[in-house]
């Protein structure tokens, strides 16, 4: 595993990118490498299509993912996926949430959401693993911790130990989100090794 | 692997921006909530020993600091890009008093429009008013630079320009904490007239200090260390400075490179003797030729704009094709429905715009969360320029038009959009007389940037209970006579209301008011979800129309229309994610067909 990458979260404002991506961008602090990462606040974050670049290595000059050039992509949600293709490269590895989300136009009957979109992905050689994060935060209980969830799947695509996040998130969520937070992250590791 | 520690931070440029404040001994900062530039003063306001304050728009906030830098404290002005311009009246003149204490006004500019409507170069703003810029990369420079911008602003008795992009302040990294530092001023009044009055005999005197104070900042630009060459193989070579310097570094990790960190004035020796030692100079900058203008203007080759591009934001992938040809993406975008920002589920301002967009007028917009009322389906702004625009806009077209526009413009304003701009245009209104409609969206905050205070929000910055603008006083005070207050998730009752006022032949204003649903008190608050009745459902897409996020529709086939009860040839029906739903209750005013209900009905 190389020490250096570029890991795009991308997603609908207000599914907890940021956090999934501050928890990441702490663990691989933790492990002694140089992170940067950029977010966009403001007027995208109402419910439109969000995303933060995170990039790790020994030392990282620019804060942005140029495009083609993602090695991971979280997406929080499907369509997001497929949107943000010309960020990827062949061999890029995607994590779905399944989960939908219906876009605006969608929601108001003036278009319809497109089936089987992934394929798009699949057929350009990009690694797709689908996983219905909503459905494995309902199992422990807690359907606002989806991010988390997609964060233990994101986990095991990387060189850090469980241990660390598990520090991280014991020093940075609150006590009363801490526990099934933690559940969370355990349930995604777990089925990401499904 | 085990963990590291290195003392360092992980900080926004916008936090380090904060830190730097306190490292600097800022003393008292003012500001006015303006996306990217936002979190310095939310986050300064939570460290001791410094003033902080929510101004009511950019200009007080500018001079508020200077005011205090007369007095002898470092000084602090935030702002947005064009929220410069709106401080731009007290900035030129600064330029001529000075400071007495450190006086910088953090700047940040938005190339790419993430939350803007325009994406104004304000490196121009140095040039033009005569101050020195400095243009920090990431969030160490950004703190350090700050404290330098202390240092060279009471060195040089003038007020300095930090300036910021969107990638810097909304970019993450690791900041190590650093020394306080403190004014070599101490507190005091001091009566300088000569200093402080401009009137033209002294302005005439003041100006020639200023040619003499940017002679020696150039001067002190050629040896500032944060202007630096880092010496490469030396064919190419590229001047650059901010987030671009960081994408050269990407894209082009042995070339020489000249990092401008002060942007105005430009060490001209400096760029003629790193030019005559490259093959070939390229300029790289966001956004318009600044420094391309000015080195050319020295007589230097160099190429720039006619490579990278001058609209939106590069990264290190577009700099290099534009250098090299080389393209590192590989696949093009597919096509997919668009996902635009939406106002929140329970949203006040959609009953508002749903009510409008049955008036059949032309609406003069705003700035803020509302500026979304453009979008379709509501479909309900037919203009949006800068803050305070529609209001004084719609006066010009009452008076373009006469009585045959009489009923057929308003004007839409948030709350803190009006305290910022509007009250000028509505005194407009009523001293030369139109029939203009002007209706306050009154959601007690500045919603768009993140919930922050302002005048009639009855809390200041830190949460405090503060005086509470009562905008209906006011507005009788400024001599509106017809002021009527409604709530908007009763959109009957508005309807009906804003037909009354746009129709009437003398002023009006309508204040429109229910609390954002993201004040953390509302968050709070317990809220019973509605759902749809589905059987009760005829598709007339009635509550389709408002564009609730809680709401989609579900199309159905004839087929399935028939095993589902309905008419063969009903569409499909509307139904509600009740984890999304706030309780507004909008949608159930809007159905005829008592097809929705609160979920404790069922």
């Amino acid at each position: 595993m190389s020490e250096k990458g570029n890991i795009l979260f991308c997603g609908v404002g207000g599914q907890g990118i940021l956090l999934a991506s501050e928890v990441t961008a702490y663990s691989l602090l933790a492990a002694g490498m140089d992170v940067r990462k950029s977010e966009v606040h403001g007027m995208a974050q109402r419910g439109g299509s969000v995303t933060a670049h995170l990039r790790y290595g020994d030392t990282v000059y620019s804060p942005l993912i140029s495009p083609g050039e993602a090695d991971i992509v979280v997406a929080f949600e499907t369509l997001e996926a497929v949107r943000y293709l010309p960020y990827m490269h062949e061999g890029s590895k995607v994590i779905v949430n399944t989960h939908r989300i219906y876009p605006p136009a969608v929601a108001t009957g003036r278009m319809s959401y497109p089936e089987n979109i992934l394929d798009e992905l699949v057929q350009r050689d990009i690694d797709v693993r689908e996983l219905d994060a909503f459905d494995i935060a309902s199992n422990v209980g807690e359907v606002r911790a989806v991010n988390i969830v997609l964060v233990g799947i994101l986990s095991t695509y990387l060189p850090i130990d469980e241990e660390v996040y598990v520090n991280v998130m014991n020093e940075r969520i609150p006590e009363r989100f801490r526990d099934v937070n933690i559940r969370a992250f355990r349930e995604g590791r777990k089925v990401a090794a499904q | 692997m085990t963990a590291k520690s290195t003392g360092k931070l992980w900080l926004s440029g916008n936090e380090a921006l904060a830190l730097g404040a306190f490292e600097a001994g800022v003393k008292v900062a003012s500001g006015y909530p303006g996306t990217p530039s936002t979190e310095i003063m939310e986050n300064l306001s939570k460290y001791e020993g410094v003033y902080t304050e929510w101004a009511p728009n950019e200009k007080v906030g500018l001079e508020v600091a200077l005011g205090a830098s007369f007095v002898g404290v470092r000084s602090l002005a935030t702002m947005k890009h064009v929220g410069m311009n709106v401080a731009a009246d007290p900035l030129f003149t600064s330029a001529y008093t000075g400071i007495r204490g450190g006086l910088v006004i953090i700047n940040a500019d938005d190339p790419e429009m993430h939350s803007s409507q325009n994406e104004q170069d304000n490196r121009n703003y140095a040039f033009a008013a005569k101050l020195p810029m400095l243009e920090p990369c990431d969030p160490q420079e950004a703190k350090e630079f700050l404290k330098t911008a202390y240092w060279l602003s009471e060195g040089y008795d003038t007020p300095v320009i930090l300036r910021t992009t969107t990638r810097i302040a909304h970019v993450k990294g690791q900041v190590a904490p650093g020394e306080k530092t403190a004014s070599s001023v101490s507190p005091e009044i001091v009566k300088d007239a000569a200093k402080f009055v401009m009137l033209p005999a002294n302005a005439r005197n003041r100006r020639k200090f200023i040619t003499e104070r940017m002679q020696k900042l150039a001067e002190f630009a050629e040896t500032f260390p944060e202007n630096r060459i880092e010496w490469g193989d030396g064919t190419r070579g590229f001047i650059t400075s901010g987030i671009s310097y960081l994408y050269v570094k990407e894209a082009f990790p042995k070339a020489s490179v000249l990092k401008l960190g002060m942007v105005w004035p430009l060490p001209e020796k400096m760029i003629r003797s790193f030019a005559e030692q490259v093959d070939e100079l390229f300029i790289v900058e966001e956004l318009d030729p600044f420094l391309e203008l000015h080195i050319k203007a020295m007589g230097i080759r160099c190429r720039g704009k006619e490579l990278i591009p001058a609209e939106g934001e590069l990264n290190p992938g577009i700099v290099k094709k534009a250098i090299t040809g080389e393209d590192s993406s590989m696949f093009a975008p597919v096509a997919l429905p668009p996902r635009p920002p939406n106002m929140c589920p329970g949203c006040p301002h959609r009953g508002l715009f749903y009510a409008l967009s049955k008036q059949k007028v032309f609406v003069a917009g705003d700035i803020g969360c509302y500026t979304l009322g453009f979008l379709p389906p509501l479909s309900s702004m037919d203009s949006c320029v800068c803050m305070g625009a529609g209001v004084s806009g719609v006066h010009g077209m009452a008076k373009a038009l006469g009585e045959e526009g009489m009923g057929k413009e308003v004007a839409v304003i948030g709350d803190s959009t009006f305290v910022h701009s509007g009250i000028t245009g509505l005194i407009n209104i009523v001293y030369n007389d139109s029939y203009s409609t002007v209706i306050i969206l009154d959601n007690r905050i500045t919603a768009m940037t993140g919930q922050q205070p302002n005048p009639a929000s009855g809390t200041n910055i830190k949460g405090e209970p503060a005086n509470m603008l009562n905008f209906e006083e006011l507005c009788r005070a400024l001599g509106v006579k017809n002021v009527v207050t409604l709530n908007p998730h009763n959109i009957r009752e508005a309807r009906k209301i804003l037909r009354e006022e746009i129709d009437r032949p003398e002023p009006s204003v309508v204040i429109s008011r229910a609390p954002c649903v993201l004040i953390p008190a509302e968050k709070k608050r317990v809220k019973i979800p509605f759902r749809t009745i589905r059987e009760n459902c005829t598709g007339c897409m009635a509550c389709i129309g408002l564009g609730c996020p809680a709401i989609h529709w579900v199309p159905v086939t004839p087929e399935e229309a028939v095993r589902m009860g309905f008419k063969e040839k009903q569409k499909g029906y509307s139904a509600i994610s009740t984890e999304l739903c706030n309780g507004c209750g909008q949608c159930m005013e809007l159905c005829k067909f008592d097809a929705i209900a609160k979920e404790e009905d069922r």
